[in-house]
Order: C-alpha cells, then sequence, then structure tokens
C-alpha cells in the first residue's frame, strides 16, 4: 500500500513541470493568502509587543480615580507630594522616593509625506528621576535637555515617522519655541514621545498639576502596601496599576480589531483559493483520467490514488504557504507604522513576523490544500476505469 | 445561434470549472467591494460635509483647551455669521461604552449646525434646562432612551464641583434627527449644556476644545482662516483654522496609514484572481483549438473569434463581479446597522464604480492573451492538431 502511494505521488510530483501553468494556481493562491494573513497578525504582534515592553511588573501607575488613560488624569501638586510619601515607594541612594511625576500634553506632528494634517503626538513633561525608572531608555543622539530650560528629547519613533522633530530643529508650541537637543530608544512606547523637564512644560502649557506619577515598588509586597495606603487616604481618590497591567489593558482593543480583521480576510481568501485549488486539481485529475485507469486496470488500489492527489494538493499548498510567509517577511517585518493608541496619541510600532504567525500560517496552507484536494482526489478513485479508458 | 448564446454555451460547457471560477471572482470582488469602501471612508472622509464651516482649535493640539473669551473676536471676523464651541465630556455610558458627547452652546449650536432637525419646543427646552441634554435618533433608539428620562453618563475625565464623583445625570429633553439619510446615519451624538458643565464641574472653566465657524455667504475659507490664525499669533493660545472637512479627514487619519495596508490586500487578491481566471480562459481556448479552426473554416473572420473569446471572460468577470460587489453591499449595510451607524462601511457609488473599472480591466487582463492566440490561429496547423 505505502509503496503504491509512494509510486503514484512521485510520479504526480515529478510531472508537475509539464503542467506548471495551472499548478501556479495553486501556489500563487496560497501565496496570497499566508502573505496577507501573516501581514495582518504581524502588525498585532507589532503593536503588542511594543506596549508591552513598557511593562515592567515592580513599577505602579497613579491615576486619578477612573481615568483609564494618563490623558483624561489629573492629579494637583499636593497630591502628587503626598503620594511620593506613602509607604511601598523605594527610596533611591540619596534618601528620596523613586518616583516622577509627569505631566501629559499633546502636540501635533505633520507626518512625513503628508503636508496638512497633524496626528497627536504625547510631550511628557518628566522629573530627573524618569530616567532611572525606565532605564531601557537610552539617548543615543544629542543629550538630555537640560532642567528649566525649553528643551526636547524625541523618541526614535517620532524622528522616523514624523517631520520637524529632527536633532537641532525647534518645535513651537503653545507660543513658544522648543529646541531638539536629543535622541532617545526605548524599544517601547516611549519610542513614540517628546520629553521634557515637566516644571517648564506645566508652566508652558498652563497645566498647575500632574497627570500621572510613576514609582518604583520596594520588594513584593511594596504593591498592595502602596494601594491600601493611598485607598485609606481620605485627601485623595486615585487608581494604582503596575504598569504592566496598565499598559496591556491598552493593546486588548486594537488586539481585537486586527484579529477580527484578518479572520475575516483569511476566511474569504481562503475561500478564493480553495476554489482556485478545486479547479487546478479537477483539471489535473480530468488531464491524466487515461493515466489513473491504467494505474487502477494494472492493479493499483482507490487509496493510493486518492491519497496521491490529495498529497500533490497540499505540497502545492504549502510551497506557496512557505512563498506567501517570504514575501510577508521581506516586505513587512520591522515595518515601521504608527496609529492611534488609547492616549489619544500616535504609538509608533514595528511588524513582527514570528515563526509562530508563520507556522500557522503554514497550517492555514496545507488545511486549505487538503480540502481543494479531497474532492477532486475522489472524483480520481471513482471513475469508472473501462469509461475512463475508452474517453480521450 | 445567436452568438450571445453561443459566448454562453461555451461558457458552461465545462460547469465545474466555470462554477468554480465565477465562485472566485465573487469572492474576490466580495472583499474587493468592502475593502474599498473602508479605505474610501479613511483617504476621503464624509465628503458630503461642506467648506461652509470652519473649525478653530488650539495650534498645538485639539485636546488643549482655548479660552471661551476668543467667541466675540472669532464672531467679529470679517466673514464669520456665527461661531459656536464644543468641549469634549469624556462620556461614558454604563461600564465602559465611550459616547459622542459635547457640552455646547444650545443656541449656537441650533444656528450653526442646521443639518440637526427638532422640533422647536425641544431647542427651547435644551435651552432652558441646565441639566438638559439632547440625543440623536440612532443612538437613542439603541439604548432605548426617552425624552424626560434621567440619563446616567459619566466622564471619564471630569469630577462634579459637588462631591467629586464622575458619574453625572442629564435631563433628556430632546431628540434630534439628520436632514437626509446622510446626516441620520450620523446621529450618534449627544450634547449637554455647557454653561451647566462649566460651572459644575471641579476644573475646566471659560475654556472649550474647539469652536465651529459659520462662514457668510461667498466667504473665502482660507482667507477667514488665515485672519484667525493671525489674530492669536505668538499669544498662550494660537490657533489652527481649518475646513471641517479637514478636520474630520485629520481625525480619521489618526488611525494611521489603513489604506496602505488595504492596497497591499488588494493587490494580493487581485494579483490571484488574475491568475486563476487567467488560466481558466487559457485552458478553455486550449482545448477548443480545433473547434475554433472549424469556426474559421466555416467563414468566420478572426476578429469575431476574438470577440468570442474576450466576450466569455468578459461575461465571466462580469457576472462574478456583480454578484460579488452585490453581496458586498448587503454585508456592508448590514454591518452598518449591526454597528449603530458607527462603522460607516456601506458601499457608495464611487466604490460601486471604482468596481465597475476592476471588472472591465480584468475581463481586458484574463481575455485578451488567449483571445489573441485564437485570432491568430492557422486553419491547416490548428485542424492538424500541431
Amino acid at each position: 500500500m505505502l509503496s503504491q502511494i509512494t509510486a503514484i505521488t512521485g510520479l504526480n510530483l515529478k510531472s508537475i513541470p509539464e503542467r506548471w501553468a495551472s499548478s501556479l494556481v495553486i501556489v500563487v493562491g496560497l501565496a496570497g493568502v499566508v502573505a496577507v494573513f501573516t501581514a495582518l497578525l504581524a502588525m498585532a504582534v507589532g503593536f503588542e509587543s511594543t506596549l508591552k515592553a513598557n511593562g515592567r511588573t515592580d513599577a505602579a501607575i497613579i491615576l486619578r480615580g477612573g481615568s483609564d488613560t494618563e490623558l483624561n488624569s489629573g492629579l494637583s501638586r499636593d497630591t502628587a507630594t503626598l503620594i511620593k510619601q506613602a509607604p511601598g515607594i523605594r527610596k533611591g541612594a540619596d534618601g528620596l522616593p523613586m518616583a516622577s511625576s509627569e505631566v501629559i500634553v499633546i502636540a501635533e506632528l505633520v507626518r512625513k509625506g503628508d503636508t496638512t494634517n497633524g496626528a497627536n503626538i504625547t510631550v511628557r513633561g518628566v522629573q530627573p528621576e524618569a530616567f532611572a525608572l525606565r532605564p531601557q531608555l537610552k539617548i543615543v543622539e544629542g543629550r538630555a535637555f537640560k532642567p528649566g530650560l525649553r528643551e526636547l528629547i524625541v523618541g526614535r519613533g517620532v524622528t522616523r515617522q514624523f517631520q520637524g522633530a529632527a536633532l537641532g530643529q525647534t518645535l513651537r508650541m503653545r507660543g513658544s519655541d522648543w529646541k531638539v537637543v536629543g535622541v532617545f530608544e526605548s524599544g517601547d512606547s516611549h519610542d513614540s514621545e517628546l520629553w521634557a523637564d515637566a516644571e517648564v512644560a506645566q508652566t508652558t502649557f498652563g497645566r498647575g498639576g500632574f497627570s500621572s506619577l510613576l514609582v518604583q515598588l520596594d520588594g513584593d509586597s511594596a504593591f498592595q502596601t502602596l494601594k491600601d495606603a493611598l485607598k485609606a487616604d481620605p485627601r485623595m481618590s486615585v487608581d494604582v496599576q503596575r504598569e504592566q497591567d496598565y499598559y496591556s489593558a491598552q493593546t486588548k482593543q486594537f488586539r481585537q480589531q486586527i484579529g477580527v480583521l484578518a479572520g475575516f480576510v483569511t476566511l474569504v481568501m481562503a475561500l478564493g483559493a480553495i476554489f482556485a485549488a478545486l479547479n487546478t486539481m479537477y483539471a489535473a485529475v480530468a488531464a491524466r483520467g487515461k493515466e489513473i485507469a491504467t494505474l487502477r486496470a494494472i492493479g493499483f488500489g482507490g487509496l493510493p490514488v486518492l491519497a496521491s492527489v490529495m498529497i500533490e494538493s497540499m505540497v502545492l499548498s504549502l510551497i506557496g504557504g512557505v512563498l506567501g510567509a517570504v514575501i510577508a517577511y521581506v516586505l513587512f517585518n520591522n515595518f515601521s507604522v504608527s496609529t492611534l493608541g488609547q492616549n489619544f496619541t500616535q504609538v509608533v510600532f514595528a511588524f513582527k513576523v514570528t515563526p509562530g504567525l508563520v507556522i500557522t500560517g503554514l497550517v492555514i496552507a496545507l488545511v486549505i490544500g487538503f480540502f481543494g484536494g479531497l474532492l477532486p482526489a475522489w472524483r480520481a478513485t471513482r471513475m469508472p476505469v473501462t469509461t475512463a479508458l475508452r474517453t480521450a | 445561434m445567436t452568438k450571445t448564446g453561443f459566448v454562453f454555451a461555451n461558457l458552461f460547457r465545462k460547469k465545474t470549472r466555470t462554477t468554480l471560477t465565477l465562485l472566485s471572482i465573487i469572492v474576490a470582488f466580495l472583499l474587493f467591494g468592502l475593502l474599498q469602501s473602508l479605505n474610501h471612508i479613511f483617504n476621503a472622509g464624509p465628503d458630503f460635509l461642506g467648506a461652509t464651516r470652519l473649525i478653530t482649535q488650539a495650534r498645538v493640539s485639539f485636546t488643549q483647551p482655548i479660552p471661551l473669551s476668543m467667541l466675540p473676536k472669532l464672531e467679529s471676523t470679517p466673514g464669520v455669521e456665527r461661531a459656536t464651541h464644543s468641549q469634549w465630556f469624556g462620556g461614558v455610558w454604563q461600564e465602559n461604552t465611550q459616547l459622542f458627547v459635547f457640552a455646547v452652546d444650545p443656541q449656537r449650536q441650533h444656528e450653526v449646525y442646521p443639518e440637526w432637525i427638532m422640533p422647536d419646543a425641544q431647542w427651547k427646552a435644551f435651552e432652558q434646562t441646565r441639566t438638559g441634554m439632547i440625543a440623536g435618533r440612532n443612538l437613542a433608539n439603541q439604548y432605548g432612551w426617552k425624552i424626560g428620562q434621567k440619563i446616567p453618563i459619566s466622564s471619564n475625565i471630569y469630577p462634579q464641583k459637588s462631591n467629586g464623583s464622575k458619574a453625572w445625570a442629564f435631563d433628556l429633553v430632546g431628540i434630534y434627527d439628520g436632514k437626509d439619510q446622510d446626516f441620520q446615519k450620523r446621529t450618534i451624538t449627544v450634547f449637554i449644556n455647557h454653561e451647566y458643565f462649566d460651572e459644575a464641574n471641579q476644573f475646566s472653566h471659560g475654556r472649550t476644545n474647539f469652536y465651529a465657524l459659520k462662514l457668510k455667504p461667498g466667504a473665502d475659507a482660507g482667507q477667514v482662516a488665515r485672519t484667525v490664525d493671525a489674530m492669536f499669533e505668538n499669544s498662550p493660545d494660537e490657533t489652527k483654522t481649518m475646513t471641517e472637512k479637514d478636520f474630520n479627514i485629520g481625525f480619521a487619519k489618526q488611525i494611521g496609514d489603513i489604506g496602505m495596508i488595504v492596497r497591499w490586500i488588494l493587490f494580493a487578491v487581485f494579483f490571484t484572481l488574475l491568475l486563476v481566471v487567467g488560466n481558466t480562459m487559457a485552458q478553455s481556448v486550449r482545448e477548443r483549438i480545433p473547434e475554433l479552426a472549424v469556426l474559421k473554416t466555416l467563414g468566420f473572420r478572426d476578429s469575431t473569434v476574438l470577440g468570442f473569446v474576450l466576450a466569455e471572460a468578459g461575461a465571466l468577470c462580469f457576472i462574478g463581479g456583480v454578484i460579488g460587489m452585490g453581496l458586498a453591499t448587503l454585508l456592508g449595510a448590514f454591518l452598518e446597522r449591526a454597528s449603530g451607524g458607527q462603522f460607516n462601511i456601506a458601499l457608495s457609488p464611487p466604490v460601486w464604480g471604482m468596481g465597475l473599472l476592476a471588472i472591465v480591466l480584468m475581463s481586458i487582463a484574463v481575455g485578451l492573451l488567449p483571445a489573441l492566440r485564437a485570432q491568430r490561429l492557422k486553419i491547416v496547423d490548428a485542424l492538424a492538431g500541431r
């Protein structure tokens, strides 16, 4: 049995070059499906991993009660000072709490290649501790801003996607000029931000208080200690979240939207690809009707014939799938785009074509190949030998 | 047998093949219709909005509030007939459903946005009820709101001054409609009384997010925009003024370059499709070479034979394309209704236009090579099977 399957399958596969034009239909069809599937999900994965990179479990972010994003939050100067004195926050070498009160405002920058419409960019006013709290952030060009001056450092993602914020350029915000003195990289969503001194940002934008506080937690139980302490304090109403939880909550909606889009498009394209595969395999079976009948006549069983047609269809599909994955990888891996994040500002991220995605894509290709081959294979085995030998 | 009959008879000589090819085309155009429609929203924006209104926002971003004291200055700008202001409330319905809620001046809103239709008594009630709100018809229907009810809406930004709570409640005093079908779809916004909001919230006083300026007939929008922006230049509250259309496009563009991704998908789909249908046509011509030779022997001209093959490709693409676009139209309308009108994906005439263009281009692309082959066929060679 097995030897029969191998024999016929070998025969089929070796004859593919003679029928390359129609076999190409399966390959190209499947390449299309897998490329689209992989690219769409690579976008979702890229977005998620960018926001996840922010997430530390040993840091907590504090917002005003009931505001789910930094943009909607607001804490008065007094509240911010009170929070810093709460238990559970680690003290630095200088004996001061490791915490950064930050103020978020939004500026508009124009996307490269666009002329009129601005996109929202986060401007984050930070205190000096902010850098220690985010060790992943490195200044790669220029220098840090000087406290008290209208100077900015910009994330790598911003310089890549938007105009007017390169090193040495001047940005105009609220009637004042800001000089870009440095470029930083952090590998997370801060790459999409502009950073400035908190005090200067507050005065320029007319903000008395802060938007959020980021604090370093002191040990495992510190989160609960801090949360309880702040909750018990009647002078404030705030939400305390681990930094990781805050950012992963933000990816949920995007993940769902892309998931639905990818699912729908892949399903519809897969249907189209199955029709194409059916067409090709029916033609292949019809063209070899006599050949198959001859094999049957000299004693080959129905199952080997069935298996050979299905294997051919699946091999072609797999080739198509690999081609599609390669196309998606070459065109889209590390392809940088930006979209609106939860703070109503742009998050710059890159597509990530992961091995997991590629494998899923190939499995989809095999499934399509299986169904595309099934009916034609069935027809091939059901063909009465005598009729098939006589016709054509 | 007529020529048309002949084309169809040929088309259905291999029923399985034709059906499968037809199905591939239908699927491709279904995707084409929906994606193109999505693309259209992102690139063109709602194009029924005229340039009759300008939007003035803070230059740095519309999230930065600007003072209400600008209003008289804006209204006295030459070319401006009336101005109104809107402030984003950050409305949340029940647990986590974001609502479009703006704090406005009722009377000004009524004058500057004539597309929202509501009985005069309700406009009056909106002006006179401090805690009043009005809602669009679609939104009210979606949540079953009735006039006279007190609607609990939370804000994710503004606590109340009285008790520090972000849970607000407003009296529904009116439900507005759109002036036509396009606007009716957009009746999903809630308006509340700015005067009340300004007093009752904890920290935003005398500010708004943006102004809408209704222009006098014949006023030059570009000129007015420049005048307004020049007026506030070098102040802490520099402005950016643009047409409502540009404002809306900018809003959609924030979501990112969806258009680019959609174009890539379409490219992949069409390339695949072209190959499938092209291959089928080539196959069917190959099989019929002796027949075509017989036709020529009988005296059919080369051009007629070319016409037969092209017509077959055209018929296949046209039938499949129209069915596919039809399905996309149904599905789009369904999705739009299911999302309560927020996901505006129903197929518009321009999308249909692009679909028809794609059908024509595809027919030529897949039919031309086999058709030329049929035309150039030498009778002797073909009959001899060479």
